[in-house]
């Protein structure tokens, strides 16, 4: 039981960092139809941003301020200017292949630029663990989680309770129909852009003291994302946070629990399953196909 | 086909055939990989220019043949068959694999096959008692065919080409008949596809079955080729890879996976000078052709090749307005 709750606890940590990844994918497909497979290497870069920033001397929380800073502009602004917007025009496949060679130039300049080696990160809180009934939950799970639900809170009042979030999901519900109400529907897709990269620079921050920063980690958290996506349902904010948390603590109950050498195996085979059963995703509503 | 571009294919096809015997042990190397590259680039370009899906699967189709072959020839069976096999189980794999992802909607086969792909490394990773895990296998044997004995590195080329001359002549064939229009229909316009009574789904789901076979047949030549296959040669690198040559070559061009293999095998040679920044300045240079000619190479050379002919029969024109003056 002891190991259960620890289990459930860094269960609940992954999958938080998943849920923030996942929904920034999705905000991105909803609004305009980018399906981001670089989100991986968007994920793994804001870490080494933060560290080049120590480098030159910059103190921790500074240097977080310039990782997000410069994840707005290189991962939000420059990525909607330069590879998405001349794009569009040829529809989803072409742009998938555009992010696809991105996420290998991402992936590509963060090992030759910095190291191709695993880099220590800095903890946000100094590694303590809290003894909670019998189990054993470290600080840095619980500062994860705690994180992690702060933005997601924050997230849900700006997208419901401000105009400009209303307006965002107006877009990303029905862009002809906003627009025609008076949405400035390319400002809230930039928006979108900028808002992806504030949540994967938190998540990188979060999960790099965790994994290290590698110029690998994109890989697997970008099929995370996908799946996190997929399961929660494609077209919904909310099921892209219930997919990252399903995630997360299946991953962890299944390594422990039944194979470690399987792990990445049961993400993938409940991928499968939500697509054979229930294509929607947990929470999304049916699709009209669009050619 | 135009004229000249009969010419183009017999003067490369001589290329391909004298070019062995004037390059030393590495660079009959590099074209034989070119050769079974292009084979799985072509079973893509099946899935991606005819049907309009990504599939991210076809690398591991490529190991599966791989291994399917390295596991059956040491247990006596003869290459071909075992060759064969590896192309069976890979177009009954792929149609279970695309039956549900094509049920629903247009880019979930991408996730699938990725996943999929993630699947089939975990796999032979794992299970050593079957693919030896991470040491993978080693010298899997070269066939003879009527006494014609292939171990040389320039004999086991002339199989391989021979192979994708028969691959693609198969290919190329059944894009001509009525069958394969049906896959020509499917990527020019598939809302009329299906209004004129085509079953969408089922041609869709054929394409990439007999593309995904393409990808084992591939395979099955690639282990004899570098004779040590492991899971790694087989993860999403070599998927993602094969995407990039069908796009970069021309995806829905028939000769499109000629030209993208042949970028992505000598490109890493000739940019030997870049070091190790080769992969930045390849992702560089399709990030930059994207959105300028997303139709790739030939599209590029067919837009020039339009644009010349149209200068041209300006030319006439003018002169013929010229000649007809006072």
């Amino acid at each position: 039981m002891a190991s259960f709750i620890q289990l459930l606890v860094s269960g609940l940590a992954t999958g938080a960092i998943y849920a923030l990844i996942a929904v920034g994918f999705t905000l991105l497909w909803q609004t305009s139809q980018t399906i981001n497979f670089a989100q991986g290497e968007f994920v793994m870069l804001p870490a080494f941003f933060v560290l080049a920033a120590m480098n030159v001397g910059a103190p921790f929380w500074l240097a977080t301020l310039i990782g997000i800073a410069l994840s707005i502009v290189i991962l939000g602004v420059l990525f909607k200017i330069i590879i998405v917007d001349p794009m569009l025009k040829y529809g989803v496949l072409p742009l998938v292949i555009s992010t696809i060679a991105l996420s290998l130039f991402l992936k590509e300049s963060a090992k030759d630029f910095y190291s191709s080696q695993a880099q220590p990160f800095p903890a946000l809180v100094p590694p303590t663990d809290i003894h909670f009934f019998d189990a054993v939950v470290s600080t840095q799970s619980l500062l994860v989680l705690a994180i992690a639900i702060i933005t997601v809170i924050a997230l849900n009042l700006l997208l419901n309770k401000t105009r400009v979030g209303r307006q965002m999901q107006a877009t990303a519900q029905n862009p002809a129909l906003a627009r025609i109400l008076g949405v400035p529907v390319q400002r809230m897709v930039f928006y979108t852009f900028l808002l992806n990269a504030v949540l994967v620079a938190i998540a990188s921050i979060l999960v790099s003291p965790i994994y290290l920063a590698k110029f690998t980690n994109g890989e697997t958290l970008g099929i995370a994302a996908f799946i996190a996506a997929i399961i929660g349902g494609f077209n919904q904010v909310r099921g892209a946070i219930l997919g990252g948390v399903i995630l997360g603590v299946l991953d962890n109950l299944s390594a422990a629990y039944i194979s470690s050498q399987y792990r990445g195996a049961f993400p993938l085979i409940i991928l499968i399953a939500v697509i054979l059963f229930r294509p929607q995703g947990l929470l999304g509503r049916i699709e009209e196909r669009t050619v | 086909m135009t004229r000249a571009g009969v010419i183009a294919v017999v003067i490369c096809a001589v290329a391909a055939i004298v070019a062995p015997f004037f390059l030393k042990p590495f660079g009959i190397f590099l074209i034989s990989t070119w050769v079974v590259l292009t084979i799985a680039a072509i079973g893509l370009n099946l899935t991606l220019g005819y049907a309009g899906q990504i599939s991210l699967a076809q690398g591991a189709f490529v190991g599966i043949g791989a291994y399917t072959v390295a596991l059956l020839t040491p247990l006596g069976v003869p290459f071909f068959v075992a060759f064969l096999a590896a192309g069976l189980l890979c177009f009954a794999i792929g149609w279970v694999l695309g039956y549900p992802a094509l049920r629903v909607q247009h880019h979930y086969l991408a996730f699938v096959t990725l996943a999929f792909t993630t699947l089939v490394f975990l796999v032979l990773r794992n299970e050593e008692w079957l693919t030896n895990g991470i040491y993978g296998i080693t010298g899997t044997a070269r066939p003879a065919l009527f006494g014609w004995k292939t171990g040389g590195a320039r004999d086991f080329y002339f199989l391989c080409l021979g192979m994708l001359a028969l691959l693609s002549f198969a290919t190329w064939w059944m894009l001509r008949s009525p069958w394969g229009r049906a896959f020509i229909a499917l990527r020019e316009n598939p809302i009329r596809a299906l209004s004129l009574g085509l079953d969408t789904r089922r041609y869709t789901l054929m394409a990439f079955a007999i593309g995904s076979s393409l990808g084992g047949l591939s395979g099955a030549l690639y282990a004899p080729l570098v004779q040590f296959i492991e899971p790694n040669s087989f993860a999403l690198g070599l998927s993602l890879n094969l995407l990039l040559m069908v796009i970069v070559g021309g995806s829905g061009y028939f000769f499109g996976p000629f030209v993208g293999a042949l970028v992505a095998v000598l490109l890493p040679e000739w940019l030997r000078v870049t070091h190790g920044y080769y992969l930045i300045v390849y992702a560089t240079a399709i990030m930059i052709m994207m959105p300028f000619c997303p139709s790739g190479l030939l599209g590029l050379a067919e837009r020039a090749g339009r644009a010349l002919a149209g200068s041209r029969a300006l030319k006439k024109t003018s002169m013929h307005t010229e000649g007809a003056g006072p």
